[in-house]
């Protein structure tokens, strides 16, 4: 039974893949035709979702009609996001290509796109291993090194005096980096670390051993609805202690979800919407209007990814490889972070923000509360021989 | 490890085991009263916490999305089974699978097209928040408490209508001989029809139950559908009684594993390898619990021999 079970799954699966269709392939002679691989379907749907609309606003607002911009639903699955980078650079001659979500599927597609000499923009992960050793001229970080956010909290963790923080985090490759990341600027011990598994739900056996800890705070990776979970189990657990996290689950589209439970959480952030600078300003008011909705920090990334780009055409043409590069490195454009310019391993740098849980009206969000670090890059830079 | 802290995980495990049961209870009906290997379950268990958390935010009362819950997760039931399962009954079961892995697809779109791809609010209702302080000075989730209440209720329930009730029998007959009970004059496509919606009923309460203090999103049927299958794998499919047991012991051995194989790696390792051997062991725990089984009972531990 359980071989036919996997037997059938894989036969679903690549029927699936076969399936997923392609929209034009009309030739295009001038401007610049774009790769969107990103995840539209399955529970990590939202991310990409809003990554696409951020990046499709500001070529919207550049006026641009020389933009053609291709999306792709990867599944969050690696083998579908490398089949569909292969079919946009083979058959569709993308020029750039943009719009992973996930660690795991960077790892996968970007090393054998940046080495076809294709410009990779990734608005989202920022895997260790494409910052150190495996950096490239091609490839542009428009969002965080993976370990910036938890760093962050590590070190708004020491400055708000916390002395014995419990931490935890997924058992998968950015779970450790989180981990790791907040270590390296936490100054205080650790009541305990903890492994969860992948996709958990349930988090009382963890709960518990908070409880019996003797902590004084928690540090918790859980991004998706694993960290939905986690807040609101632990709010009805009673432990009470302050709560500090990376901004993934503290994130416009999940807080809804959470409710009163994340109220007060403190997270950190590249990004808040009331960051006070007008490219900010104009992209919230856009996007509200557009979509209907409040933007979130992944749709603030999609928009800097296509700024930057924009900002890149305006200086080269995209053909003359050596200048296009060299105007994206500029980073010449206005971020809806106020400040950013790319390090020497094409990382950003970067403010890293505090941002608070509060309810404005009906809607839970974000405001913010302060600085955690500033001009931030990341620990990675000195292996990038580029 | 205190005594506290183990008798506080042991219940932990035990909710979660309870609410396993729901799931398997459905799952291995269906197993064995028609022979069917459902992998949609876990999708009727989703369309429970989505009509739960739409009627929670419309009318604002539990109750009544607990009850919206059971409704539209047997209504979904029935229509699948009458447009598509009916189909597959005698097909093999490799068919049955490929169905129902499409059945999967199909109400995953299909709720991301009604409800977004966002995750849903639903939260516990207000009286049954906070703690409780137990014997021991042990404070427990009283949501959790009730959780363990309402299972073990539904599951005696359970037991009393397939033992007492005539439709009980009618079930037991089929799981015995579905030709020789046609053949007595019952209604069998009636009968699979009621069976189906009742496990998916079950399978939607579970869901809208969990959804409170969990993630009501796409997708978060699979994880607990394959938790099911280790459940009914190890109970024996098609036994109640195993589903119970087995349901039981996996919360348990999850929970508890959770939380003492890292400190056991704890006693003798770095801490850091401590916590990753742990964690990964502890990960594994439930299917080394599934392999043990199979072992000595490859039927599982009430499967008919």
């Amino acid at each position: 039974m359980k071989n036919m079970k996997l037997k059938s799954m894989m036969l679903a699966a690549s029927i699936a893949a076969l399936s997923t269709g392609v929209f034009s392939t009309s030739a295009w002679a001038e401007g610049i035709k774009v790769g969107m691989i990103t995840t539209t379907s399955g529970g990590g749907a939202g991310l990409g979702i809003d990554v696409r609309d951020g990046f499709q606003l500001a070529v919207k607002l550049s006026g641009r009609t020389d933009i053609e911009v291709i999306v792709e639903d990867d599944q969050q699955k690696p083998d579908v996001a490398v089949q569909l980078a292969d079919k946009m650079i083979q058959s569709e001659k993308v020029d750039i290509l943009t719009g992973i979500i996930w660690s795991n599927l960077a790892m996968a597609v970007v090393p054998g796109v940046v080495a076809q000499d294709k410009i990779y923009l990734s608005p989202n992960a920022g895997p260790s291993a494409l910052a150190g050793k495996g950096c490239n001229k091609n490839y542009f970080n428009v969002a965080w090194q993976n370990d910036n956010l938890h760093e962050a909290a590590g070190a708004y963790a020491t400055k708000a005096g916390f002395k014995k923080s419990f931490i935890l985090a997924p058992n998968y490759p950015a779970g450790t980096d989180a981990l790791t990341g907040y270590k390296r600027f936490y100054k205080g011990e650790l009541a305990g670390e903890l492994y969860t598994k992948l996709g958990q739900t349930d988090y009382a056996a963890e709960i518990a051993q908070i409880r019996a800890s003797g902590a004084d705070s928690v540090f918790f990776f859980l991004p998706g609805g694993m960290g939905i979970s986690f807040l609101k189990q632990y709010a009805d657990s009673g432990v009470g202690l302050p709560v500090v996290g990376p901004a993934f689950s503290f994130d416009q589209g999940i807080l809804q979800a959470v409710g009163a439970a994340a109220l007060g959480v403190k997270n950190t952030s590249q990004w808040s919407k009331d960051l006070d600078n007008e490219a900010n300003k104009t992209f919230v008011k856009a996007f509200q209007e557009a979509y209907g909705r409040l933007p979130s920090l992944y749709a603030s990334q999609g928009y800097d990814t296509a700024n930057l780009m924009i900002s890149a055409m305006a200086k080269a043409d995209v053909k003359d490889a050596e200048a296009f590069r060299a105007a994206l490195k500029a980073a010449d454009f206005k971020s809806t972070r106020g400040k950013f310019s790319f390090g020497p391993n094409n990382h950003p740098i970067q403010d890293i923000y505090v941002r608070e849980v509060v309810k404005e009206g009906e809607v839970f969000t974000n405001k913010l509360v302060g600085v955690a670090l500033e001009n931030h890059g990341d620990a990675y830079s000195a292996e990038c021989k580029m | 490890m205190s005594l506290i802290l183990f008798i506080e995980q042991a219940l932990n495990g035990l909710q979660l085991g309870v609410m396993l049961f729901l799931m398997a209870a459905g799952l291995t009906l269906i197993f064995g009263v028609m022979g069917l290997i459902n992998l949609a379950h876990g999708s009727l268990y989703m369309v429970g916490a989505f009509a739960a958390a739409a009627v929670a935010a419309a009318t604002g009362s539990f109750l009544l999305a607990l009850a919206a819950s059971m409704a539209a997760a047997a209504i979904a039931g029935v229509i699948v089974e009458t447009t598509v399962i009916r189909r597959l009954y005698d097909r093999d079961h490799l068919d049955q699978v490929l169905a129902t892995f499409a059945l999967i697809l199909i109400f995953s779109e299909g709720t991301r097209w009604v409800f977004g791809s966002l995750p849903l609010y639903l939260d516990r209702p207000a009286w049954l928040g906070g703690t409780v302080a137990l014997p021991f000075g042990i404070n427990y989730s009283v949501y959790r408490l009730a959780l363990i209440g309402a299972g073990f209720a539904i599951a005696g329930g359970l037991f009393w209508m397939i033992a007492k009730t005539r439709i009980g029998i009618r079930i037991r007959a089929g799981e015995n001989d579905r030709e020789m009970i046609g053949a007595l004059g019952v209604n069998i496509s009636q009968l699979y029809t009621l069976v189906f919606a009742l496990g998916a009923a079950l399978a939607g309460l579970a869901g809208a139950l969990i959804g409170a203090i969990q993630s009501v999103q796409v997708g978060m049927g699979e994880p607990v559908l394959i938790l099911a299958f280790v459940v009914i794998v190890i109970g024996g499919i098609g036994s109640i009684k195993g589903a119970l047991v087995g349901a039981i012991l996996v919360g348990l051995t999850d929970t508890l594993g959770r939380a003492m194989l890292p400190q056991f790696f704890g006693l003798f390792m770095e801490a850091s390898a401590a916590t990753s051997v742990g964690s990964s062991l502890a990960s594994m725990a439930i299917y080394l619990l599934m392999a043990a089984v199979l072992l000595f009972r490859p039927k599982g531990l009430f499967g008919a021999a």
